[in-house]
C-alpha cells in the first residue's frame, strides 16, 4: 500500500539510464552530423561577419545619418527622428559604439530571418486549420520553454558562436510574427474576401492583392514584437559568444560592476525604443487610407 | 455558349435546393419527401434554405429576386456564379452547366462573364477608387494603361469623374457603391448579380443609384439578378420579380401582375405598402383597342406612372384619355374611374 503515501514513481536508475542513452545518441548524432550542419550554416556566418564588420567599419556619422534617414522615412516624424539620432549619440559618447553596432547587425538579421520564417508560415497557418492545430503547440513550447533550455542541445551540437546564437534568438523572436500574421489575415474583412472570388482571383491573387495588404497592420505589429523579443534575447545570447552589448552586461554580472550593467542596459533600450517608434510610426502611417477625411 | 437572342434564358435554374448543416445528401432526401423548413430543423437540425427553386432570367432583363432576411434570396444569387455549393439541383448560365465547371472553369467563368455588386460594397480599402475599378481588370492581367483608361470611362459613367484618386473610405455610401456598381460593369460581363447592392443607402441616394442603373440598363442591355427585400424597389427596376417566402418562390410575374394580382396572401400584404400610383404604369391599366380620333381629349403614354395620369385627367376636367406608344401610335383608352381604382389598395387580409 505504499502507493498511497509515496507517488509511485520509476526507479532512479532507470530514469538516470534512460537521460544516458538519449544524451548519448545526441552526442554521437551531433558527433557525426555537427560538422556538416555547421559547414551548412557556414554562408549565413559569413554573411554574418561581413554585415557586423560593415556596421563596424563604416564611419559613425554615415551610420548615424542613414539611420536617421531610415527612421524619418518610416515615421514621417521630427520627434522620433530628433530623438534617435541623439541615442545614438549619447551610445558613441559612453564609448558603446562598436558593442551596438554588433548587437544591431545580429538583431537586424535576426528580423530578416524571423520575417523570412514567419509570413510563410503565418500564411499557411490562416489558410488551413489543419496547419495551425499542428503549428499552435509548437509556438506555444517555442515561446515558454526556458531558452537555457533549448540553448543546451544547439551548443551541443554548433558549439559556440554567432551561428548557435542567432537561431537561439530567431526560436524565441519568430512566434509574435507567425502568430499575428495569422491573425492579421484571418481578420480580413470576409466581403472583400467574396468579392476577390467573385471577380475569379485565383489564390495566390487574393493573397497578394487583398489578404496580405489588409492584414499589413497587424503584421507590422508583428515585426515590432519580433525585434522587441529579439532584443530581450541579446544578453543570453552573449552567454554563448555572441558579441555585442550582452557580453558587457555578463561581465557586469559575474563582477558586480553596477554601472557598466547599467550603461549597456541603457543601450539596449534605447535601440529597442528607436525600433519600436519607427516601426509602430510607419504602421500606423499605413492605415492612414481608412481615415474619412478628404485630400487627407 | 447560348446566343442572347436565340430565346434560350441567360439563367436557368433547375429545382435548386440548399441546406445548410451536415449531411446535406440525407437533408435533400428529407426535402423531396415533403419536409417543409421547420420539420428539417427541429428532426436533423438543418437549415433550409432553397426549396425547389426554378427560375428562368431572360438575357438582357432585370430579374429582382424579394424576400424578406432569411428567406434564402442572398442564397439564391451566390448560386449563380458558385460562391455556394447547391445541395441539389442544376444551374446553368449562358448555356454552360456551372455545377460542371473545373475550378479553373469557374475562375475563368467569373473573370469574364459574371460580375457582382455587394450589399457593404466590398471594396479594397488600401486601393484607391480608379485601382478598385479596375480590380477585375488586373486579375485578368491587362496592361495597366488599358486598366486604367477603362477604369477612367467607368468612373466617369457612374458620376465619379475627380473622385479617382480618392480611397473608398473618403467617400459617402452611395459614391462607394457607384465604386462597387463601375468595378462590376468594367470587366464588361454579361451577368450582373447586385446582392442588396442598394440595401445599405439612404432613401434619396437610393432612389438616385436606381436611377442610374436604370440609365445604363437602356444601353448596357445586360442581364441583371437584383435581390432586394424593399418591393418598391423591386417594383421599380424589375421586368420580372419574383418573391421567395422561407426558400421557396411563392409568385414570379411583371410588376403589374404582382400588383395586380397577387398570388397569395403574404403577397398581397406585401403590396398593400406600395404606393400604386408610381409602380403602375397607364399600359398596365387602359383599354386596348382601336379609337375614333375625337374621344379622349388627353393623351396620354403607354409608360407613363398612372398617377401622372390622374393628375393629368383631373388638370384637364377630362374622364377619357387616349393612350400612345412612344412613338405617337394609338393603343388604347384609359378612363378616370379605372386609373383611380388601379391606385387604390384593396383591404387587407390580415390585421
Amino acid at each position: 500500500m505504499d502507493w498511497i503515501w509515496h507517488f509511485p514513481q520509476i526507479e532512479g536508475r532507470t530514469l538516470r539510464e534512460s537521460a544516458r542513452a538519449v544524451d548519448q545518441h545526441y552526442r554521437a548524432f551531433s558527433r557525426a552530423w555537427g560538422g556538416s550542419i555547421e559547414a551548412a550554416f557556414r554562408p549565413l556566418l559569413d554573411f554574418l561577419l561581413w554585415f557586423e564588420s560593415l556596421l563596424i567599419t563604416t564611419p559613425w556619422w554615415l551610420i548615424i545619418a542613414a539611420a536617421a534617414a531610415i527612421v524619418w522615412l518610416a515615421s514621417r516624424s521630427t520627434i522620433v527622428t530628433i530623438g534617435s539620432v541623439a541615442a545614438l549619440l549619447l551610445i558613441g559618447l559612453f564609448g558603446l559604439w562598436e558593442d551596438t553596432m554588433r548587437t544591431l547587425s545580429i538583431i537586424i538579421v535576426c528580423t530578416v530571418i524571423a520575417i523570412a520564417i514567419g509570413l510563410p508560415v503565418g500564411v499557411a497557418m490562416a489558410w488551413s486549420n489543419r496547419v495551425r492545430t499542428i503549428i499552435s503547440p509548437v509556438l506555444d513550447v517555442m515561446q515558454t520553454m526556458p531558452s537555457f533550455v533549448y540553448l543546451i542541445p544547439i551548443v551541443m551540437l554548433l558549439g559556440i558562436g554567432l551561428i548557435p546564437g542567432l537561431i537561439v534568438v530567431v526560436i524565441y523572436a519568430v512566434p509574435p510574427m507567425i502568430r499575428l500574421t495569422d491573425l492579421g489575415i484571418r481578420l480580413v474583412d470576409r466581403e472583400v474576401l467574396e468579392a476577390a472570388d467573385a471577380f475569379g482571383s485565383s489564390r495566390w491573387q487574393t493573397l497578394w492583392q487583398v489578404q496580405l495588404p489588409l492584414a499589413l497592420p497587424t503584421i507590422m505589429t508583428g515585426i515590432n514584437q519580433t525585434i522587441m523579443m529579439a532584443l530581450a534575447m541579446v544578453v543570453v545570447a552573449s552567454l554563448i559568444g555572441v558579441r555585442g552589448l550582452g557580453q558587457p552586461v555578463l561581465q557586469a554580472i559575474t563582477n558586480q560592476y553596477f554601472t557598466q550593467g547599467l550603461l549597456n542596459g541603457l543601450a539596449i533600450v534605447a535601440i529597442a525604443i528607436i525600433f519600436d517608434r519607427a516601426s509602430q510610426a510607419y504602421g500606423r502611417r499605413l492605415q492612414q487610407h481608412r481615415e474619412a477625411t478628404r485630400n487627407g | 455558349m447560348a446566343d442572347a437572342r436565340s430565346g434560350e434564358p441567360a439563367i436557368r435554374i433547375r429545382d435548386l435546393v440548399k441546406i445548410f448543416g451536415s449531411d446535406e445528401a440525407a437533408g435533400v432526401a428529407d426535402v423531396r419527401a415533403g419536409l417543409d423548413k421547420p420539420q428539417l430543423l427541429a428532426r436533423n437540425g438543418q437549415v433550409l434554405a432553397l426549396d425547389g427553386i426554378d427560375l428562368d432570367v431572360a438575357a438582357g432583363s432585370i430579374q429582382v429576386v424579394m424576400g424578406l432576411s432569411g428567406s434564402g434570396k442572398s442564397t439564391l444569387v451566390r448560386h449563380v456564379n458558385r460562391l455556394i455549393e447547391p445541395s441539389a439541383g442544376s444551374i446553368a448560365v449562358l448555356g454552360e452547366d456551372v455545377l460542371a465547371m473545373s475550378p479553373r472553369r469557374l475562375r475563368d467563368f467569373r473573370r469574364r462573364h459574371i460580375s457582382m455588386v455587394f450589399q457593404r460594397f466590398a471594396l479594397l480599402p488600401h486601393r484607391t477608387v480608379r485601382q478598385n475599378v479596375a480590380y477585375g481588370l488586373k486579375i485578368i492581367g491587362r496592361a495597366r494603361h488599358e486598366r486604367r483608361e477603362a477604369a477612367m470611362r467607368w468612373i466617369e459613367r457612374v458620376g465619379l469623374g475627380g473622385y479617382e484618386d480618392a480611397y473608398p473610405a473618403q467617400l459617402s455610401g452611395g459614391m462607394q457603391q457607384r465604386v462597387g456598381l463601375a468595378r462590376a460593369l468594367a470587366t464588361d460581363a454579361d451577368i450582373l448579380l447586385m446582392d442588396e447592392a442598394f440595401s445599405a443607402l439612404d432613401p434619396l441616394i437610393r432612389a438616385d443609384m436606381q436611377s442610374v442603373l436604370l440609365g445604363l440598363q437602356t444601353e448596357l442591355k445586360k442581364t441583371i439578378v437584383f435581390i432586394t427585400h424593399d418591393l418598391d424597389e423591386a417594383l421599380r427596376l424589375g421586368d420580372s420579380i419574383a418573391i421567395l417566402r422561407d426558400g421557396r418562390i411563392v409568385q414570379r410575374g411583371s410588376t403589374p401582375e404582382i400588383v395586380l394580382r397577387p398570388a397569395d396572401a403574404y403577397v398581397r400584404d406585401f403590396v398593400a405598402q406600395v404606393n400604386r400610383g408610381r409602380v403602375l404604369r397607364v399600359g398596365a391599366v387602359m383599354q386596348p383597342g382601336s379609337v375614333d380620333e375625337t374621344s379622349g381629349a388627353v393623351q396620354l403614354t403607354a409608360g407613363m406612372w398612372v398617377e401622372e395620369a390622374v393628375r393629368q385627367l383631373s388638370d384637364a376636367g377630362a374622364s377619357l384619355g387616349r393612350v400612345v406608344d412612344a412613338s405617337g401610335k394609338v393603343l388604347g383608352t384609359v378612363t378616370q374611374a379605372a386609373l383611380v381604382a388601379a391606385m387604390v389598395t384593396p383591404p387587407l387580409t390580415s390585421p
